[in-house]
């Protein structure tokens, strides 16, 4: 008996650590300064994915993700770190997804793989903070979810046991496959890049990024199949077209404004223990402080 | 117009969560701009005293499914009984608590009705819309506000089309008030086992282990805060010697808690707790709307920080231009100084 374990994974723009050099002078972040990175929580789902795989036998991990042909990168990442394939879902007809829309997508380029075991993602992208394709994969896949997992306590042959980070406190929870797992940044971080891996796929690329490069692979791919990474469009899913990009978002933005701040009377002090002094006196005789 | 409802979390102690409380109360005033009433929705085991917990707050309608297998919070039988009722009783709105349980319970009830969720919104109102594309207009729409990625920036989402209009809040962001001490409204008990079937338990919960909680930013009155200026963990040490000595707690921005200077509990802000203290010290925190939706409404705010142009120093009633550890220390002492 084989196993499939797929690992969903998103390419977001690292919005972590925004220091001085990622802000603009008017307080807004300057996206272009931040780099293209490998969600943070989607690596701890790769690191789980991968030690499940090396506990069952015959099991393949299988990674997906939805974005631009640069995401590709996370495909290469995780082939790196040790996963088998990868598929990248692309295309303009996703533009403008919200979460609903995305897990659609994304559920029928699962269901497009056949019989599934696991599907691991990260808790939350770090570019939304919504938490919500995970469950909402999973619901369309009609899978359990095991959200929050925090450490891959016992794998047998046809179930999992996980433990799930909550609020204020653990729970361990146990459940038969197919279940769909998302991944708490506590859990075990990945494991680093495989050399050997990465020599024998660096040249992995999608057709788009051929073409973007303007070359011609048809003879490697020919030689050596493993290196072109699938790219499937709207078309290669056999969606309802409708539930796809803006049409298939339900949740629409009605305005974006750019928040003018009341400007306070701030007293401005300098740090010269005097003013410091002055203004603790202030505190203490008012009662806020003391 | 159909109704609103409140998901009401059920605690370790067996009493309703603050955060659907504060839920309630605001759903109580949608409610009564869109002159609908305001249901609860209670999942959980030997539930005990919903009424005087929950009529205080404008609830009218209390549906309860109680059951031994529905302590503690498990995805599927949450999620069966309250689609069911959605898919019976059509609400408008449906609001929800950015908890570990609302976090996972309301993706997957928006994926199966198909309708559009918001996540951490800072506030809700109800307002009109007009569609550009199509030029439909909407009267009484849910808006679910919320700062978006790029600093700056507050959203304002829709749902036009698609009912109920989903939404989750953090604990902290709204404000509990009793609406009438004697408001009363009635039950509706549900019939379990019309909602949930056996499958619905297939994922087992082996072992639990329920903290206290340790860190209680929520309700300090006095927080030192730090951002990713403070610049290490072992300058955030400055943050809790200050905090210790006036009596507050120490929270921090975002950037602090992923740089790892402290720990996650600590955190302000839309993907945080949203705190109302009577003083509030930002040290070397720039301010960004995400973190300022945490922590603008509190009473007194010190900025301390390097830069004189931080975008929080407009909101702050005093503003320290210095080094953040070097400021610190000096508050520390000039404050043994006058309290002597």
């Amino acid at each position: 008996m084989s196993y499939k374990i797929v690992v969903l994974a998103k390419q977001v723009p690292d919005t972590r650590n925004v220091g001085k050099d990622a802000m603009k002078a008017d307080g807004t972040v300057n996206r272009a300064a931040l780099p293209a990175i490998f969600n943070p929580e989607d690596l701890n789902a790769l690191e789980m994915a991968l030690s499940i795989k090396d506990q069952l036998k015959d099991a393949t991990v299988t990674v997906i993700t939805m974005g631009p042909s640069r995401a590709a990168d996370v495909i290469r990442e995780s082939i790196y770190r040790g996963a088998d394939e990868g598929f990248l879902v692309s295309g303009r007809a996703f533009a403008g997804s919200d979460t609903l829309a995305t897990s659609y997508a994304i559920s029928m380029a699962v269901k497009k793989l056949g019989k599934v075991d696991l599907v691991l993602s990260g808790r939350q992208a770090i570019d939304g903070d919504t938490a919500q394709v995970g469950p909402q994969v999973a619901e369309k896949l009609e899978i359990p979810q095991i959200t929050y997992a925090e450490e891959l306590v016992k794998v047998t042959a046809d179930s999992v046991q996980i433990k799930r980070r909550l609020e204020r406190g653990v729970e361990v929870v146990e459940a038969k496959f197919p279940v769909l797992i998302t991944v708490h940044g506590s859990a075990a971080p990945c494991r680093f890049r495989n050399a050997k891996r990465v020599m024998q796929y660096k040249k992995a690329c999608t057709i788009s990024e051929q073409q973007e490069k303007g070359m011609d692979y048809s003879d490697l791919w020919n030689q050596k199949p493993y290196l072109k990474i699938e790219e499937w469009t709207a078309e290669d899913l056999n969606p309802d077209m409708s539930r796809l990009g803006m049409s298939g978002s339900p949740t629409k933005v009605k305005n974006i404004e750019n928040v003018v701040l009341t400007q306070k009377e701030s007293v401005v002090l300098s740090d010269k223990e005097e003013e410091i002094n002055t203004l603790m006196k202030e505190l203490i005789s008012s009662h806020i402080i003391g | 117009m159909n109704n609103i409802f409140v998901y009401c979390e059920i605690t370790e102690e067996g009493t309703i969560a603050d955060v659907s409380l504060e839920l309630c109360s605001k759903a109580r005033k949608l409610a009564d701009t869109l002159q609908t009433k305001l249901e609860a929705i209670v999942i959980g085991s030997n539930l005990q005293n919903l009424e005087a917990q929950l009529y205080p707050y404008g609830v009218d309608i209390i549906n309860v499914a109680d059951d031994s297998r529905l302590f503690p919070y498990s995805t599927l039988p949450h999620f069966d009984i309250v689609t069911n009722l959605f898919k019976e009783k059509q609400p408008e709105i449906a609001l929800f608590g950015a908890t570990s349980v609302g976090r996972d319970l309301a993706p997957r009830i928006s994926s199966y009705l198909r309708c559009g969720l918001t996540a951490d919104c800072t506030s809700l109102e109800i307002g009109e819309h007009s569609d550009a594309k199509s030029g439909k207009e909407y009267k009484n729409l849910l808006y679910q506000i919320r700062p978006a990625f790029g600093g700056n920036i507050i959203a304002t989402i829709v749902n036009p089309e698609t009912r109920p209009q989903m939404a989750t809040v953090r604990e902290g962001v709204m404000k509990k008030e009793v609406y009438n001490a004697t408001h009363k409204g009635v039950v509706n008990k549900l019939d379990v086992e019309k909602y949930v079937t056996e499958s619905d338990f297939c994922v087992k919960i082996l072992e639990r282990h329920i903290e206290e909680q340790k860190i209680n930013i929520k309700n300090a009155q006095i927080i030192v805060a730090g951002g990713y200026g403070v610049g290490s963990k072992e300058n955030f040490k400055m943050l809790h010697e200050l905090a210790e000595l006036i009596g507050g707690e120490v929270g921090a921005t975002r950037a602090a808690v992923d740089a790892g200077y402290t720990e996650g509990e600590r955190q302000i802000g839309q993907t945080g707790v949203t705190v109302r203290p009577k003083l509030y010290v930002a040290c070397g925190i720039s301010g960004a709307v995400q973190h300022r939706a945490g922590m603008d409404q509190s009473a007194k705010i010190i900025s301390i920080n390097t830069d004189p142009k931080a975008p929080i120093n407009s909101i702050a009633d005093y503003t320290i231009i210095g080094d953040v550890c070097d400021v610190l220390a000096k508050m520390i002492k000039t404050y043994k100084a006058n309290t002597k």
